[in-house]
């Protein structure tokens, strides 16, 4: 008889590989890396059944350093090849990681696609509102107004959302994070990694080179208490400092408000009350901007649905035969004709 | 309706003048339904077991407006008792359904040929429309032709007026009554279209039986009516075959097939990624039902995304295919290369058009020859294998898979649109007959990396994820030769760079070397062509090697590497002839490979090769 023993539990440093990381000192990328291998760790997952997949710029440089299978593909396109890969074996667990630049710029196309096919992986979007690895033109995210070296005075286009994106391209789950927040990422991402279907994932990484301090306005010790909100299912969407602020549906304008509790009659129950399953008010969440209102974070938006692949699977199961026929059929299927 | 009825009468009284072989053309508007009528006189002429040889011209409009010359849709065949080669040069019968057609198409007509046209269309508006300013079937335009004037709208609607259909319905039987004419003429049985005409119309048996009448129709006037002088039926023997189960293939289907026998050989699963695109999607309709047959397809968003979801594909461990035309394969470029660094197998196929481009997206080319060996970023090797013929594209697709797989490289297939549309008799191989392509995933974790060569192929092991022990990461960036990861090395770049020339190079050692499709193996002048260019070369060798030229006919299947024996086989010509459907691409290629004195005849006009104008320029080297 075979004695089964217990695999033992792998731990954050067993995700690590040899390879001598080489982002820049400080770079927000660490610590995603940190809170990915620890996720890793935390949902047991298996090192040969997973595939981390990048597109070109800082991020893509991700695989390397995680000890499971990885594939650095070219610019934007990884969300295409992380397609293939799932179609040809559904059972992997992938996770795809892309930057603003690689994933709504030069791959946007792709990711608009990924996320309507609702193909089952990870998608983790680190945004960073700038070219790094190209030394620091502006992005697709980039504020309007971003000096750079190819905007020397000041980009003039409108900054994409992409979070507003993958909630229009049709994601049915959209996530946020923060490089730095070690406490709240891991558990963002084993949610997305739980989810049956492409679970989207904005991380705000802050590049300490090119673009240090961008989030400041609502990651800054001073305003992060006021200008970010935790959301979660189920729960009242309070925020605040002192845990006294709420979000509430304007009924006349069909916008979220920012509201005091204890001020103007307002009490805790007025306070919308936050369902991932809404897509009307994930919108609202997903739009929303300081200084007036707080970046929202966390699970804004999460219903799961048929996989892509497995969509495949269940056409091809019941259009093929129970029994792969003889190919010799297949040729002789048809008008033929006997000489000799 | 009886079988007996619809048989060809054994007793036909007629006279009929028997002939080797015959081209005729059916020419009408892109909605009168020339394809269709063109691939059922096809099947009825393989029946009769004829060789034949067929080339669809058809626009690029889906319905350009009616009657115009732009609109003319053409389907033209060359059968026989002989061996046929190519869809034929000049053609002896023309079938022109409007004015449009008669004007498009009667440069080709033979002098003296036949032309058979339905005056119901030779209206002013009609003419208008083709530019006609006066009725050519009234003045002498026609002169030096023979011609069979016949209402056959008219008569149409007479055939199926019990029918009960509507006159717009009613008058699109109108093929269906010229084809039947058409059998006649050649002694064809009527019961095979018949037949599939009830398949078709299975739901609308109104239809079927309207189609059917005038098919019966047209057959009937030809067997009755006064012919002019000098026309009469014809009877063509059938060809000596071998024996074997036959089937009409076009090149698109054959393609389909060998990718799928190529990879049930190799017991994988394929992934065919492709986004449509003329004259490629012909491909992805007929893989896209053989879920039989481990074949995944995926219409993907672009291009790019369909090469790269096929090598995704392959690093999953099935084969990853993908498949486009000219602009397409640009398109796909940066991610073909990515293939080659991270040394994935993947197939590519090429179904050439005319560009550069958007060129003539419907005719044929034979111009992305230079794209597919050369056309990618860095030093960038890999596999080139061209079909010949349609019925070729099984077995080069077969090869393909084979080296795809052994070499761990993308292998490009070269076709053309008129191979992917033509169609010709094919002895039906059998699968068994064919060898297994074994695929041996890597599992051993033992001393394994990423990039450990077999020193033989120097291919490099196929690790496929879900295997335990064998994680490992690569990508486009330089691997290290000794460990597979990440390397800026000066000298491991130039060990890599040279490992994969030499990997692809090795292949030569691997594919039969070059023989003499007809001719000699040294001699005066060797006519060297590849892909669809086969039939007017072949036709046109033979001709001339009847009258006693010094010539041969080299035909390459292998693009790049080039079989080993190739550049002393050519050494061994006087003169080298390279025929090609572009302005020069492998001509150039074997001059700056071999150092021979090969010269080109080149043609770009969206037109297969005559083989009259092969012949020519064999003679003008030759000097006769």
């Amino acid at each position: 008889m075979n004695v089964v023993t217990p695999s033992e539990k792998l731990t954050p440093k067993d995700f690590a590989t040899d390879q001598e990381v080489r982002w820049c000192p400080g770079c927000g990328d660490y610590a995603i890396l940190k809170g990915v291998q620890k996720t890793l760790a935390d949902i047991g997952a298996k090192p040969e059944n997973t595939v981390f997949v990048s597109g070109i710029g800082c991020a893509a440089r991700f695989p390397y350093y995680i000890n499971t299978y990885g594939f650095h593909t070219i610019h934007g396109r990884a969300p295409a090849f992380a397609t293939g890969l799932k179609l040809a074996n559904p059972n992997l667990d992938v996770w795809v990681v892309s930057g603003d630049g690689d994933a709504l710029s030069i791959g946007g196309n792709h990711l608009f696609h990924l996320l309507r096919r609702n193909v089952n992986l990870q998608f983790l979007l680190f945004n960073n509102e700038i070219y790094g690895l190209t030394k620091g033109q502006y992005s697709p995210t980039s504020r309007q107004g971003t000096r750079s070296p190819s905007t020397p005075w000041g980009s003039l286009d409108n900054p994409a959302s992409a979070v507003v994106f993958a909630l229009g391209a049709g994601a049915r789950f959209v996530a946020r994070g923060i490089d730095s927040n070690q406490k709240h990422l891991p558990g963002v991402l084993a949610r997305a990694h739980a989810h049956v279907g492409t679970s989207f994932v904005e991380i705000f990484q802050n590049c300490k080179v090119y673009n240090d301090g961008v989030f400041e306005n609502f990651t800054g010790r001073d305003v992060a208490g006021d200008r970010q909100i935790y959301v979660e299912h189920g729960k009242p969407l309070i925020f605040g400092a002192d845990q006294d602020k709420g979000l509430v549906l304007n009924p006349k304008t069909l916008t979220l408000d920012a509201v005091t509790i204890g001020e103007n009659g307002v009490t805790e129950d007025d306070i919308l009350v936050h369902d991932e399953t809404n897509k009307i008010i994930a919108t609202l969440l997903a739009h929303m901007e300081p200084p007036t209102l707080p970046v929202a974070l966390g699970v804004i938006y999460a219903v799961p649905g048929q996989s892509y692949e497995d969509g495949v699977g269940e056409m091809v199961r019941s259009h093929a035969q129970a029994e792969k026929p003889d190919f010799n059929k297949l040729l002789r299927s048809g008008r033929t004709w006997t000489v000799g | 309706m009886s079988n007996t009825a619809l048989a060809e009468n054994d007793l036909d009284p007629s006279p009929r003048e028997t002939v080797e072989s015959a081209v005729v053309r059916f020419a009408g508007d892109s909605g009168d339904g020339m394809q269709l009528t063109g691939g059922q006189f096809t099947l009825a002429t393989a029946f009769a077991g004829n060789e034949l040889a067929t080339f669809p011209d058809f626009p690029a409009e889906i319905r350009a407006p009616a009657g115009t010359t732009f609109g003319v849709s053409s389907f033209q065949i060359n059968f026989g008792s002989r061996v046929i080669k190519t869809a034929g040069d000049a053609f002896d019968m023309l079938i022109a359904m409007n004015p449009a057609a008669l004007k498009v198409e009667l440069g080709g007509l033979k002098k003296g040929g036949l032309i058979i046209v339905d005056t119901g269309s030779f209206g002013d508006r009609d003419l208008r429309k083709a530019g006609y300013d006066a009725n050519p079937l009234e003045d002498d335009s026609l002169d030096g032709y023979q011609v069979i004037p016949i209402d056959i709208s008219k008569l149409t609607l007479e055939a199926v007026k019990e029918s009960g259909l509507s006159k717009q319905e009613a008058l699109r039987c109108k093929n269906l009554w010229t084809l039947g004419f058409v059998y006649w003429m050649y002694g064809r049985d009527r019961q095979p279209t018949a037949d599939w005409l009830n398949a078709k119309f299975n739901a609308r048996p109104d239809l079927a039986e309207a189609n059917i009448a005038a098919m019966n129709a047209g057959h009937t006037v030809a067997e009755t009516m006064e012919l002019p002088d000098g026309i009469h039926g014809y009877h063509v023997d059938a060809a000596d075959i071998p024996p074997g189960t036959y089937r009409t293939v076009t090149g698109a289907e054959a393609l389909a097939w060998g990718l799928a026998a190529g990879t049930h050989l190799a017991d994988i699963k394929m992934l065919f990624a492709s986004y449509p695109i003329t004259p490629a999607s012909q491909l992805l309709h007929s893989l896209s039902k053989m879920v039989d047959h481990d074949v995944v397809t995926f219409q993907a968003e672009d291009e790019i995304a369909a090469a790269c979801a096929a090598i995704g594909a392959s690093f999953g461990g099935n084969l990853g295919v993908t498949s486009s035309s000219g602009p397409g394969i640009a398109l796909k470029t940066e991610a073909i290369g990515l293939a080659i660094s991270a040394e994935l197998p993947m197939v590519i196929v090429n179904s050439q058009r005319a560009g550069p481009s958007t060129g003539l997206p419907t005719k044929t080319e034979q111009s992305d020859l230079y794209q597919a060996v050369l056309g990618r970023n860095a030093d960038s090797p890999l596999c080139v294998l061209a079909a010949r013929s349609p019925a070729d594209c099984f077995d080069v697709a077969i090869e393909a898979v084979r080296i795809a797989i052994k070499y761990m490289t993308p292998v490009f297939l070269l076709t053309d649109g008129y191979i992917g549309n033509a169609a010709e008799p094919w002895n039906i191989p059998d699968i068994n007959d064919y060898e297994k392509i074994p695929v041996q995933f890597r599992t051993d974790p033992e001393g394994f990396h990423p990039f450990q060569r077999d020193p033989d192929t120097l291919a490099r092991p196929w690790a496929i994820p879900g295997t335990p022990g064998l994680e490992h990461r690569i990508g486009g960036i330089e691997k290290d030769f000794n460990s597979g990861h990440i390397s800026y090395d000066p000298e491991n770049h130039q060990k890599m760079t040279d490992t994969r020339f030499a990997k692809i190079e090795g292949i030569a050692r691997d594919i039969p070397v070059q023989g003499v499709e007809d001719g000699t193996e040294m001699g005066k002048l060797a006519v060297v062509g590849w892909g669809s260019t086969y039939g007017p070369i072949s036709r046109a060798v033979s001709n001339l090697r009847g009258q006693g030229l010094d010539v041969s006919h080299i035909h390459l299947r292998y693009i790049w590497p080039f079989p080993e024996n190739l550049g002393d086989l050519l050494k061994g010509y006087d003169q080298v002839l390279v025929p090609e459907m572009n302005h020069g691409q492998l001509v150039n290629v074997l001059r700056a490979e071999y150092l021979v004195p090969a010269e080109g005849l080149n043609k770009v006009s969206g037109q297969p090769f005559k083989i009259i104008e092969i012949e020519d320029a064999i003679r003008a080297k030759l000097g006769n």
